[in-house]
This record gives C-alpha cells, structure tokens and sequence, in this order.
C-alpha cells in the first residue's frame, strides 16, 4: 500500500493547521458563511439537513487496517458510531461538530488520510477496480496508475478552478469493474495487440447526472509514459472551452457531446503534440517508488483448490452459498478475494458501525495481509484471502453480522443517503432500498433470479447510479409527494448503457410489487444461464415495459 | 428557499442550522431553540417579514447557516409541522434511524414525518 512519503506528509499536517485557523475564525465571525463555505468544501465539509457531513477521501478504495481501525475511532469519539461508505469508494460521517472537524483531520493524517479532492470543482479522488492486484483478469494493478494522478491532481495550480468536478476512474482488467465509462475519464489498462507493451486506453465524456453520456473512445492506445502529458492536453482542453455559464452544462460530458469526440480528440491530440511528454512525466524513480508501494503481498505457494475449503462447504449449506456469491477468483492459486457485505436484509447499504469496522481491520490483519478496499457498490472487499482460511473468516463476519451472502443479487443494492441525509435530495432513497431488501429477503429466490443490480438516487444527481442499474430507481417530488420513477436496461460495466424509462413515477409503496413484476418477466423469458441483465438485452424494453405498466389484478392474471 | 420576493405561505416558522454542530434550530420568542414546539409561528405577512428580517440579521452575524421560512400546519396541541415533507425530515431526523436527530430527543416529534 502506498505510504506517505515527507512531502506528503508535510502537505497534509499544513492543510489540516490552515483550516483549523478558518474554522477558529468562521467561529469568531471573522469569516462570513460564504467566505468558509468554498473553504469547508475544499476539506470535504458539507452541511447536510440534520448536521455536517465529512466526507473522507479512500484513494482508489484502499485502505490499511490501521486506518480502518481509526474511522472506527473517529466514528465512536466524534460521530454518532457509524459510518457510510460511498459510491466513489470514499467514507462519510453523518453527524460531525464544526469545532471538532480539525481534531478529526488531525486523526486522520496519523494515519495518511485526508478530506482533500472530496469536494469542490476540482479532480476528484481518482477511483479503481475494487479488485485491484488480486482479479485473475487483471493486465496490471491500476493503483499505481490511479496514485500518480492523485499526486499529479492535487493541487494542480492548472486545475484547481474547473468548470465543474472531474472524476477519473481507472480498471486494469478487460472486465469493467470500476464503471469507467460513467466518469468524465475513464481508464483502462490494456496490452497492445502487436507489440504487447502496456499501456492505456482513455474514455472521456462519460457522466450520471441530469444528463448522463456514455464515455466515448478518445485514444485507443497511449503509451504508459506519456499519461500525464495526455490528461493535461485533456485537461487544458477542457479548462479552456467547459462552459462556466452554466453548471448544468459544465461538465466535460456536455463539451464532447456537443463539439462531437472527432473534434474533442482532434483538439487533445493538437495539445498533445505540442508537448513535450518527457518533461511533463513523472520521473521515473518516483513512477518506481510508487510502484513498489503496490508491489503484491508474500503470498504461499498453494494448489489452485484448497481441499480444506472444499470439505467446509460440503459440511456447512449457509458458507457454501456465501461462498458462492461473495468469493472472486483470485490470480494466485489457492487464494480468494471477498466480498463483505454491507447489504444486510432491511439494512442500511453502505453502513458500518464502528464495531464492524474493527471486526473487519482484525479479519484483514488475520487473513487479508491487513489490507482492505471499498467497492463502489458500497461494500467492503478484503483483496487476498487464503482459500483454506474462508471458513474462519466467514465465522468472524457471521459473528460481527457481516456474512451476508449476496454479492452481485438482487439485495445488494446501491442507495445514496437520499433525504433520510442529504439537503439536495428530492425523495427519500434508503427506504425503498430496505424494503425490495425485505420482499428478496429469501436466500434461495435471490440465488434463483442470479445476479441484478438495483441502484436507487435520492435526486437527479444521481450519486446512487441509477441510470447504469440494471434496474435504476430515482426519486423525486411529485404533487408534494415522494415518487419513484424506474429505468431499465442500465449497465455500469464494459457493456455500459443508460436505462431506459419504463413508465411514470410511482409511489414508495408501490416500487417492491413493480421490481417484482420485472423479476417476472424475466423469469418467465429467460434463457439457460442468461442474466437478468442479457436478458434485457436480447428481449428489449418491452415486455418489461409491459409488465411494469400492469395492474396488480392483470399481473395477477398473469402469474395464474 | 424563502426570498422576500417570493411570495410568503402562510403560517410559517423561521428555522436554521446552527454554525456549531449543524443542528437544526428554531426562532423563539427568546432567540434560537432546538425545540420545534417552541418556535415562534407567524400567522401573518408582518409577523413574516419580521422572521425574515431576522433570518438576515442572523446570518450577517453567522451564529446560524442556512436561515429560511417554512410554511407549517398547526397541530391540535398547536405544534408546527412543515407542510413539505423535506422540512419534515429535516426537523425530525433520518426516518431510518429513529434513535439520531430530533426524534430521539423530542417524543412529539416520533413517526410523524
């Protein structure tokens, strides 16, 4: 894992000394709401609609047990003993006190984090494949990727005042964990056809939101060393002709779609050429520094098939099925990653009480090389599990109620905080999260409908992705009511859609009966080992939209 | 957000965030209250204005954030409630976690959002 270097180090206990001084004079009244307000943002203080809100970047999702063990701290001593995990891979505290937020900033550069690029319109903390350095798939580890752009990004004088906020995304593996194409770049790591030399292969224009884009192809292949010349060719493109007139038009999805990607790459590459890449790349002995912070654990040699793991699943039903959906292929032998949920059936998706978060910091020290990593899906992933050490492990979440067996199904869905939290929000969104949890709770009908992924947004904003779930839930005001409008056909992966709308909005107390007439439909037209999602695909929206628009007594009908 | 040039609903309360922990607060009689049973209620466009000219003053002097008028039924034990359902949230806590928020401290305040 990366490690703070002295500059690092130095750069964070200077942030965290000058906004101790702004909040002190914020206090005072030195300062006026909208001088600190730009300043609160810049450290990942929001105000939410019941408190402050702190958002904690996790770079890339990584994350030690030591750090984790100090959220926990943070959470017990200045929050309210909880805490959410995002959809960018970062961690929010709920109930923070203005006075107390530079202690907090103090506690977390012990352990080398921060609240920095958490806020602001500024590059955003780049996030990875949850998987990272242990998927089987993988050409390369993308952290070390994704930490040179957080050093090249942070404070860049260049890039500091954006139109609007820039998320960059960055997957190492042909299989598209890390929804790239749903950020204003997105990156993967690929190996040339020809040559086979390593290098990238960059996306722009990609966004949620009030107007979500795909991203598009802007270079099929850039050589690895000529990265950061390539994203401030992007960049300055960007910074120079965003609009800033209007930040609902201001992200870079709104100038590509508009100047078409022909004339966006003509304009990069025009940049591009007139720089000097050598110059702008980092130097090499800190491109090997940083690598070498990502450089794979000491793992044993193993057979690829743990005979332990096989008799345990013989002998215990509930770990068998656990392992069946929250174990990923491992790319040493005899090693799993694994996926902890936090998706508990009526809970809350994304929460973590502090006595989890320790539970889960002591089962990475004990099986995971202490390492650990959060998933845009909101949960947590511990990358590099011994196959004969599954058992125990499940025994420990099972203890600390985190054994939840279901990956990837229909309960592990994304929900944003919605209105239960957030002061943007239109509806709420965690509630109907809980109760399509509470109609699937039935492990054995979750393991038959297969892998689907509901993702439920509070708002247009979309911070729950709901226009890439597979079924897409979205909340909003209608008439003075709370009202659920529902898309389907979204996709967060390599196979990246927008979900189409299935009809008008509908109320809370209607969307678990509406999910189940779409699991209908499938089921009932699905083919051997198709998803729910290929079947979207290959049948189109109409029969779902059928179904969707039936009344109970013609669904009923139907099902007779 | 209430403007003076929006047109004023009435009855209404003037509520706020509190600059120290973010807590929601309320205009009383006697300056600012966490208790929404204590807030003052404007039940017409004067006593409106007045709460706005307040909310100003309160926000020049940054004791509060976010300062705004809400337009609010009265209860049979004349409580104020929001007649939009953000504000109803924003007064009572998250409805998932009725143990955080004002719910928890106020019992008039429990499932009623």
């Amino acid at each position: 894992m990366y490690r703070y270097d002295q500059f690092d180090e130095a750069f964070v206990r200077e942030r965290v000394a000058q906004f101790r001084g702004q909040v002190a004079r914020r206090i005072d009244g030195s300062l006026t709401e909208d001088e600190f307000k730009p300043l609160r943002l810049k450290n990942g203080v929001y105000l939410q609609l019941h408190a402050y809100m702190l958002r904690i970047a996790i770079p890339y999702g990584t994350l030690s047990s030591v750090q984790l063990r100090q959220l926990a701290l943070i959470g017990e001593r200045y929050d309210r003993g909880y805490g959410h995990f995002t959809t960018r891979q970062n961690l929010q505290f709920n109930w923070p006190k203005l006075r107390d937020i530079p202690d907090i900033l103090d506690l977390l550069a012990d352990v080398g984090m921060h609240c920095i690029q958490t806020s602001g319109n500024c590059i955003r903390n780049t996030t990875a494949d949850h998987f990272a350095g242990a998927a089987a798939d993988e050409v390369e580890d993308p952290r070390p990727t994704a930490e040179l752009i957080r050093q090249w990004s942070t404070m860049h004088p260049e890039f500091d005042y954006l139109p609007r906020k820039f998320k960059i995304a960055v997957t190492g593996a042909p299989r598209d964990r890390a929804a790239i194409r749903a950020h204003d770049i997105g990156i993967q790591v690929v190996r040339h056809p020809v040559s086979g030399e390593v290098g990238y292969r960059l996306f722009v224009g990609g966004g949620l939101g009030r107007t979500p884009m795909i991203g598009k192809l802007v270079r099929d292949f850039l050589p690895k060393a000529h990265l950061l010349a390539y994203l401030q060719s992007l960049m300055r493109v960007y910074n120079l002709e965003g609009r800033r007139d209007n930040k609902y038009k201001a992200r870079v999805k709104i100038l590509v779609h508009e100047i078409g990607i022909e004339e966006f790459r003509g304009r990069v590459e025009a940049e591009f050429a007139a720089l000097d890449p050598a110059a702008i790349a980092a130097d090499p002995e800190e491109v090997a520094r940083i690598e070498a912070y990502f450089a794979p654990p000491a793992f044993v040699t193993l057979p690829e098939t743990s005979q332990r793991l096989v008799a345990d699943r013989a002998r215990d039903p509930a770990f068998d099925r656990w392992v069946e959906t929250n174990t990923f292929p491992h790319r040493e032998p005899g090693y799993a990653a694994v996926t902890v949920s936090l998706k508990p059936v009526g809970g809350v998706p994304g929460d973590a009480t502090s006595d989890q978060m320790r539970a889960v910091a002591d089962l990475a020290d004990a099986h995971s090389f202490g390492e650990i990593r959060v998933s845009h899906h909101q949960n947590l992933i511990l990358p590099h599990v011994r196959q004969d050490a599954l058992h125990g492990l499940w025994t420990g979440l099972v203890a600390a109620g985190l054994a939840e067996a279901n990956a990837g199904l229909i309960t592990d869905i994304i929900a944003c905080p919605g209105l239960d939290y957030c002061a943007l929000a239109t509806a709420r969104s965690i509630p109907i999260a809980q109760a399509i949890s509470r109609r699937f709770a039935s492990a054995e009908r979750q393991r038959e409908i297969g892998e689907l992924g509901i993702k439920i947004s509070g708002c247009i904003n979309a911070c729950g992705h709901h226009h890439v779930g597979h079924i897409g839930i979205l909340g909003l005001e209608k008439s003075g009511q709370e009202s659920y409008q529902v898309t389907l056909g979204g996709d967060a992966t390599e196979n990246a859609a927008i979900g189409q709308l299935l009809g008008p909005g509908i109320a809370a107390t209607e969307v678990p009966d509406a999910i189940e007439r779409l699991v209908a439909v499938y089921l009932a037209h699905r083919r051997e080992g198709e998803t729910f999602a290929e079947a979207v695909r290959r049948l189109g929206i109409e029969p779902f939209k059928a179904g969707f628009l039936a009344t109970p007594a013609e669904s009923a009908n139907a099902a007779a | 957000m209430a403007t003076t040039k929006q047109k004023i609903l009435l009855p209404a309360i003037l509520l706020a965030n509190d600059l120290l922990d973010g807590d929601v607060v309320f205009w009383t009689e006697r300056g600012w209250s966490i208790d929404p049973a204590e807030a003052l209620v404007a039940r017409d466009e004067t006593a409106a204005v007045r709460l706005q000219e307040v909310a100003a003053a309160a926000l020049a002097r940054g004791a509060v954030v976010d300062a705004y008028l809400v337009d609010v039924a009265l209860r049979e034990d004349g409580l104020p409630v929001p007649n939009h359902f953000r504000e109803r949230f924003k007064i009572a806590g998250p409805s998932i976690r009725q143990d955080l928020g004002k719910q928890a401290a106020f019992a008039h305040l429990r499932g009623r959002a």
